[in-house]
């Protein structure tokens, strides 16, 4: 019932802020979304969506972390090696 | 697809395996709330994949599950009245009531409809304005924006053939709840990312600190959840209880505000019902009294009605991680996904629906209390 999906905005109509809304691309499925929970959210950026609103944008810094962490994991893992008796 | 297709790389996933397995020392019991990590968790084996000892229970965060019998009786009432068009997201459809479900009232003939979202309930009763439109208005906070963005634009609109029957719920009522049960086995959380998309991450910090538990807001990918374990785990072994967030790149601290102002705006917190588990305080959210006329139970007056749970079904027991779905008897015998018992049967994102698509072969019965692999 949680299930957003993100994609990356194509544009966006409407100046209303209730009513702000654009197009978004799903890997190739195109879908009209409300944008007014994304005032921040910029032509090309991705925008997660839930039952037909954008709900967050994707921090795209913060999306690379999850490896990133992984390889520190990896460095502290093999130094705790080295350490230990 | 970016943002999806990274976070199933199996290379990753064996790194946070093997990562795992060098920091645990001891078993622990650690419990994903939300449903759609329960789906994610049962289809790509995560749990297969973890130490022995480390085990991941179901938690209540599937909305459609944990829909009382009462809301779904009510549902059923109003979709049978003839000038009602009544629409849903789809997974509500095949929940059971006592006798019937509302896609057998559209079979009857009733005006049920399947929506994408709560504006296209919204869209229907403009275009027929001599039709009641009700649009059953289910979901924890990730959904509650949409569904007060649809009463707020009605109101704006001046639409007043349309109506939702609200059946919303908290999350963090139903975690405190969990904790604090006598039978409480659960040692750490995944919380569920797209809820704290958008009520940020500050309301879990007291439930942390008061029952010492790790939180740890996770996304919804095999990657995601074996980081969210990862960091857990590393909190229980090193006895840290803290709230700590994998799912940084959608969710900020502070959640998204202009959205928390709308729920605000027209939702306030009242009691609800849960199935399986019974009332909790301040669980859930009701329309403000600004915005009663949007209220289907009051227009259609069936606000008091009261049905009781149904006893046959483990649905409760399970959502509150004291079993599992192959403990119960009734599991893949005489309750599948055609003909289920329970709500947890019923919804995609349901424990028992997800093993019984994914594991049922080789779970053998009588064995099923044993970590399933």
């Amino acid at each position: 019932m949680c299930l957003a999906v993100p994609g990356r905005l194509l544009d966006i109509d409407g100046a209303d802020p209730l009513l702000r809304a654009g197009r978004v691309d799903f890997a190739g499925i195109v879908k009209h979304v409300n944008l007014s929970y994304v005032p921040e959210a910029k032509v090309g950026d991705f925008v997660l969506v839930h039952v037909g609103f954008a709900i967050s944008t994707v921090d795209e810094a913060e999306a690379g972390k999850v490896f990133s962490y992984l390889r520190e994991m990896g460095d502290l893992a093999e130094l705790s090696t080295d350490d230990s008796p | 697809m970016r943002f999806v297709d990274e976070y199933r790389d199996p290379a990753a996933a064996a790194a946070y395996a093997d990562a795992l397995r060098r920091i645990t020392t001891r078993p622990w019991t650690i419990m994903e709330v939300c449903g759609g990590q329960t789906h994610a968790i049962v289809k790509f084996g995560v749990d297969e994949l973890l130490p022995p000892g480390v085990t991941l229970v179901h938690g209540p965060g599937c909305p459609v599950c944990v829909t009382p019998l009462e809301l779904i009786e009510k549902a059923i009432d109003l979709a049978s009245r003839p000038n009602v068009t009544f629409c849903s997201f789809g997974d509500m459809l095949r929940v059971p009531g006592q006798s019937r479900d509302l896609l057998s009232v559209k079979a009857a003939g009733g005006d049920v409809r399947i929506v994408y979202s709560p504006l296209d309930a919204l869209a229907i009763a403009r275009r027929a304005p001599d039709r009641e439109v009700v649009f059953f208005a289910v979901g924890f906070e990730t959904t509650a924006p949409a569904n007060a963005m649809a009463v707020a634009q009605a109101a704006e609109a001046g639409v007043s053939n349309f109506s939702i029957l609200v059946s919303h719920v908290l999350v963090p009522p139903a975690m405190t709840a969990i904790l604090s049960s006598p039978a409480a086995r659960v040692q750490g959380f995944l919380a569920a990312g797209h809820v704290c998309t958008i009520m940020g991450v500050k309301e879990y910090e007291p439930l942390a600190a008061t029952h010492h538990v790790p939180i740890v807001v996770t996304g919804f990918e095999p990657i995601d959840i074996l980081q969210g374990v990862y960091m857990c785990v590393k909190q229980l072994e090193e006895g840290r209880a803290e709230v700590e967030n994998q799912y940084a790149r959608v969710v900020r601290r502070a959640g998204n505000r202009s959205a928390q102002q709308l729920i605000r705006e027209v939702f306030r917190i009242v009691p609800r019902k849960w199935r399986g588990v019974g009332e909790i305080p301040a669980s859930g959210l009701g329309l403000q009294p600004r915005y009663a006329a949007f209220d289907a139970e009051q227009r259609f007056g069936v606000a008091d009605r009261v049905v009781d749970e149904p006893g046959e079904c483990i649905s409760g027991r399970i959502m509150q991680g004291l079993a599992k779905p192959p403990d119960c008897p009734a599991f893949g015998t005489v309750c599948t996904p055609e003909h289920p018992l329970g709500a947890t049967m019923v919804s995609t994102e349901g424990a028992c629906a997800a093993y019984y698509r994914y594991r049922r072969v080789r779970v053998p019965a009588g064995n099923a209390a044993s970590p399933t692999r």
